[in-house]
This record gives C-alpha cells, sequence and structure tokens, in this order.
C-alpha cells in the first residue's frame, strides 16, 4: 500500500467529511437553538440535490444550481417551520421529531413522483473536472472544490455567530430564550431564521454531494444516520463537534474503504457506539446534556 | 414501596366517575383482543390483509411497551423485528431447527440484540434516544447487507420453506392461508397476555411512573436504567416473535425488514392507533394498513397519503384513533 494511494484515500474522506460537515452542522444549528431534531433533514438534504439538479438542467450552469438550490430549499424549511413545527413548541420533544419523520416520508414520495424512483447522474461541471497534481498525488478537482467550499462557509457562519447581532441573538437565544424573550426581542423570528438556515445548509450538502455519487430518493436515508452520528459523536448542539465528527467520520469511512471495504458502512457506527460507551455526551458535549 | 405502586395504578385508572367501563374493559382487553383477532379473516377484505394486521400489530404492541408505556421514542425497532425474521428462517435454512423451535430461536436472537442496544442507548436520554436506536438499528441493516453469504444480501433470506406441519400429531397445510393465520394467531395470543401481565404488574406500574417523571421515579427508588433496559428487551422480544411469524407467514425475509422505513412504520402505526394504550396498537396496524391497501389501487405513491395523515395525527391527534376515542369518552 503505498503512500500516495493513502493520500488520496485520506483526501477523499475529507472531502466525504465536508459534506457531512455541512448536514451534521445543518442539524445541529437547529438543534441548538430549538430543541428540535429535524428527522426529515435527510430528506431535505435529497430536496437540495434535486432542486440543484433541476435548476443546473434548467439554466444549464452548474453555479445558478448551487446558488438558487440552497436558498430555495431554505426558504422552503421557513415555511415547513412556520405551519408544521411552530404548533409544536409547547408540546413533547417527541412531536417535532414525529412529524419531521412524516414530512421526510413525505418529501420522497413527491420526488419520486416528479422525477421517478430510478437514480440520475449529476455530471460533474465542466470547469471542475479532472484532476489537479498537488505533488503528492493526483486529486479530483471538484473534491478540492467542495473542501473549499465547506471551508469558506465554515468561515462565512463562524464570522455570522461571532461578529454580528444576529449571531449575538442565536448564540444568546441557544442559553436562554426565555431572557431573549424579556428583553424583547422576537424568538420566534429567529427560530424560523434559524431553521431555515440549517435547512439550506443541508440542501447546499446536498448540491455539493450530488456530482460524486448519483441522485435517487432513497440518498438522504443513509446520510440522516450518518448524520445523527456525527452529531452524537461530536456532541449534540456543538458546532466545533459537528465539524471534528464529520471529518473524523468522513476519514474513518474512506479509510476503512481501502484497508476493509465490506466494513465501510459499518465503521461509523461502531465508532459511536464506542463513543456512547465511554463518553456519553458525545466528544463537545457538555455533560448533563445528553 | 406496594402502597405506592397501588397509587400509581389507581391515578391510571383515571377519576374514580370512569372507573367501572374502564376497569371492565381492562380486565377484558386480552379475551377481547384474541376475539377479534379470531374474526379478522372474515371482516377484513383479503386474508393476507388479516395476516399483516395481525403481525405488524404484535410488533407495534411490542414497540408500544417502550414507546407508549415508558415513554421512549425508539426509531430503531425494525432491527428487533428483522433479527427475529433473520434468525428463524435461519434456523429452519440452516440449522435444520423444525419450525416450532425457529420461533423461541429468532426470539432469543432479537432479545439478546434488544438487550445490547438497549444497554448502549439508555445512556441517552429524550431526543439522543431516538437518534443512537436509529443508527444502531442502520448498523445492523448493514452488517445484514454485507453477510451476504449469510444473509443473502440485498435479495433477502430464502430457502426456508415450512409448507406442512404437524400439531400434536395433527398434520397442517401450512400453506393454507386460513390454517397458517390461526396457528400464527396462536403466539400472538400468547404475547398479548403476556404484555398485559407486564402491564398489569408491579413492573409496569413503575415504566409509567419513568415515563410520567424519570427524576421522580428515580427518587422514589426505583433502579430507573434497570427498568429501561427490561423495559427495552421486552419490547425487543414481542418485535422478534412478531419478526419469526412474518418468516414462517412469507417463507423469505426481504432485507427490507431490517430498514429505517419499517422502523417509521411501526413508530406510525403505533402513533395512528394510540401510544400508551392497549388496543391502540392493533387498530394503528389495521388503519396504516387498511390505508395502504385502499389508496395503493389509486396511486403507487401511498405513503405520500399515509404520510401526511401521519403529519395530520401528529398535529391535531396526538393520542391516535384509540386515545382520542377513550378521552372523548371519559370527557362526556
Amino acid at each position: 500500500m503505498d503512500a500516495e494511494l493513502i493520500a488520496m484515500q485520506l483526501f477523499s474522506g475529507v472531502a466525504l467529511g465536508a459534506i457531512l460537515v455541512m448536514v451534521a452542522l445543518g442539524l445541529s444549528i437547529i438543534f441548538g437553538m430549538l430543541g428540535v431534531v429535524n428527522f426529515a433533514h435527510g430528506a431535505l438534504f435529497m430536496v437540495g440535490a434535486y432542486a440543484g439538479l433541476y435548476v443546473a438542467t434548467l439554466t444549464g450552469s452548474f453555479w445558478w444550481g448551487m446558488l438558487i438550490a440552497p436558498l430555495a430549499v431554505g426558504a422552503f424549511g421557513m415555511l415547513i417551520e412556520r405551519v408544521l413545527i411552530r404548533p409544536l413548541y409547547k408540546r413533547s420533544v417527541d412531536d417535532p421529531l414525529l412529524l419531521t419523520f412524516g414530512l421526510g416520508y413525505v418529501l420522497v414520495e413527491s420526488v419520486r413522483i416528479g422525477f421517478g424512483n430510478e437514480g440520475m447522474p449529476f455530471p460533474t461541471p465542466p470547469e471542475l473536472a479532472g484532476v489537479a497534481d498537488l505533488g503528492i498525488g493526483y486529486f479530483p478537482i471538484y473534491r478540492l472544490f467542495v473542501v473549499g467550499v465547506v471551508a469558506v462557509v465554515l468561515v462565512l457562519l463562524w464570522l455570522g455567530l461571532e461578529k454580528t447581532r444576529f449571531g449575538l441573538i442565536v448564540r444568546a437565544g441557544a442559553r436562554d430564550p426565555q431572557i431573549m424573550r424579556v428583553l424583547g426581542v422576537d424568538v420566534a423570528k429567529v427560530w424560523l431564521m434559524v431553521f431555515g438556515l440549517g435547512v439550506g445548509l443541508t440542501a447546499l450538502g446536498g448540491v455539493l454531494a450530488a456530482p460524486m455519487r448519483s441522485v435517487d430518493p432513497e440518498m438522504g436515508a443513509l446520510v440522516l444516520a450518518e448524520a445523527f452520528v456525527v452529531t452524537v459523536i461530536g456532541g449534540m448542539g456543538s458546532l466545533v463537534g459537528a465539524v471534528v465528527a464529520g471529518l473524523l467520520i468522513g476519514i474513518a469511512v474512506s479509510m476503512t474503504a481501502l484497508f476493509a471495504p465490506e466494513m465501510a458502512t459499518i465503521v461509523m457506527f461502531a465508532l459511536m457506539a464506542l463513543v456512547l460507551l465511554i463518553r456519553p455526551q458525545g466528544l463537545f458535549g457538555k455533560p448533563g446534556r445528553a | 414501596m406496594t402502597a405506592s405502586v397501588h397509587s400509581v395504578a389507581q391515578v391510571m385508572a383515571g377519576p374514580t366517575g370512569q372507573r367501572g367501563w374502564r376497569a371492565r374493559l381492562a380486565a377484558w382487553r386480552v379475551p377481547l383482543s384474541i376475539l377479534v383477532l379470531c374474526l379478522l379473516p372474515w371482516v377484513l377484505p383479503s386474508q393476507a390483509l388479516a395476516v399483516n394486521v395481525l403481525i405488524y400489530g404484535l410488533v407495534a404492541v411490542g414497540y408500544n411497551l417502550l414507546f407508549g408505556y415508558t415513554g421512549m421514542l425508539s426509531f430503531g425497532h425494525a432491527a428487533f423485528f428483522g433479527a427475529g425474521a433473520y434468525a428463524a428462517g435461519l434456523g429452519i435454512g440452516q440449522l435444520g431447527l423444525p419450525w416450532y423451535a425457529a420461533i423461541p430461536f429468532g426470539m432469543l436472537v432479537g432479545g439478546a440484540l434488544a438487550f445490547v442496544v438497549g444497554l448502549l442507548s439508555i445512556r441517552t436520554r429524550g431526543i439522543y434516544f431516538s437518534m443512537v436506536t436509529l443508527a444502531l438499528a442502520q448498523l445492523v441493516y448493514y452488517t445484514a447487507l454485507q453477510a451476504n453469504s449469510l444473509t443473502g444480501g440485498e435479495n433477502g433470506l430464502r430457502g426456508f420453506t415450512v409448507a406442512r406441519i404437524e400439531l400434536f400429531g395433527w398434520p397442517v397445510d401450512f400453506l393454507d392461508p386460513i390454517k397458517k393465520y390461526y396457528v400464527l394467531m396462536t403466539f400472538a395470543a400468547a404475547a398479548l397476555w403476556f404484555v398485559s401481565r407486564v402491564l398489569g404488574s408491579p413492573f409496569g406500574a413503575v415504566i409509567e411512573a419513568i415515563r410520567e417523571n424519570e427524576t421522580r421515579a428515580r427518587a422514589c427508588g426505583y433502579d430507573v436504567e434497570r427498568s429501561k433496559v427490561i423495559a427495552f428487551t421486552l419490547s425487543g422480544l414481542v418485535c422478534a416473535l412478531a419478526g419469526t411469524l412474518f418468516a414462517l407467514h412469507l417463507a423469505i425475509v426481504p432485507l427490507d425488514t431490517l430498514s429505517i422505513q419499517t422502523s417509521g412504520m411501526i413508530v406510525m402505526m403505533t402513533l395512528l392507533g394510540g401510544a400508551g394504550s392497549f388496543f391502540g396498537p392493533f387498530i394503528g396496524a389495521l388503519a396504516f394498513l387498511l390505508m395502504e391497501d385502499v389508496v395503493a389501487l389509486w396511486t403507487p405513491h401511498w405513503q405520500i397519503v399515509v404520510g401526511t395523515v401521519f403529519i395530520l395525527f401528529v398535529l391535531f391527534l396526538p393520542k391516535g384513533i384509540w386515545g382520542t376515542a377513550l378521552a372523548w369518552r371519559a370527557g362526556r
């Protein structure tokens, strides 16, 4: 096993992890603020991929798909929050979870009606096709691009949360929505925005992932489970945890694919079981919240 | 200890005014369920539907023990249903077990799996619990998918058809749907009796106490963790039994029995019927499968209708069909 192959596999693990980071971040942001686990998150990832494909075919440009799909799906997410989830805030935490699960069902079936049961190819944009020589090996340009985009989104997100007034409200609201209300912040509006943001992130993940695979209506189910694994390992509601655990899982999966391919889909669940045994609150989670 | 158990049971029985009919209904719940199950193949449009209601109803009953009565929302119960089915199929096909030994064998495997998953997942609470059970069930799914040589991978498990069985010396044609239904029903009836006993026992009161207020149950001196693991295992055991019946019924085990869709279907059925009520799960399974049957005549996309109905139930009728009916009756 030569070093070049390992480096390449390591890198494709980072690219895979970058997608997971997008999905898990969306899940974690929504949970941290609203206390809601969005079980439709995987389905919205899939919807994001289809929306990207649709817009890209319509306009003939991948870039429009990448730009418009997350915004459109994010707006759709805000609609979901407003119409379906908001009535449930005063109820048990299980209710939004059950509802979003049913919503996932409806979304998958709607996509089947609109686009058929079969998977569809999502061509890599020609500008990003091919490989680049980085000195230590050849890497697919598209994957480098994905890692770059995710890095930019992470920096923007960090700046948005740490340096803006909206970020301040979001962070404070995650700690104590009651006090925020007393201080005169319209928490409902903030939650609406946050839900839209979280859904938009997973939709972006879907668009970015699509050219590395094909799109099919079932693609969300595995992604949802993976995102759960990432958030459990990283610590629920911890954004740093989502990033670290997402990359960790991506690398773990692609390294196992190299050495023991039949274990590749299993290894992340085994890792989660291990984390649960040693540190039930997750790597970056606060004890007591788990 | 006994005094507190009594008071919990009394509180659960509701206000004194309604105790009469509620208590009578509760006392007769097992014979009543069995009576309805006996009539099912003659009332429903098809016998295939009756067997499905029987099997999925039983899964939902097992699941309800955990979700409805202990208040733990598991999203991974397909794992135990599927494990029971696969183990029974493998027991007959590979180990050469007779059909009646395959049932306890499947329950043993499914129950053991539930015990391990329970031990791991109860380390988390609330929403985390749902996520962890879902992820662990996916682990089981992918393991079955990868263990191609044993489980048949994507094609499912085949090659263990039971065509004819001997019941106390009597040969029974197991390919006759009605005879098969009543053989399988006997096991489901036994499981219903068992679940009813568990719910009526002091342990049943303890798990309901955990559902109502975990901290207080702990403060009362109950071992919450142990009760949760026991409830989880019992629940998995009943689901595994349903899985073995499913394997005997179909004579093949599709990989889909382990999938997240099956887990979700179990949750949906339980909630539609009414979580935390004895009859709810069967009513939910009946409603779900009837809905599937009817809508599938119109469109292959029946899931969109079922999903929408489920969303409406979560929003407006979270107690489900039976739970709402009970509340309405009590409110009069």
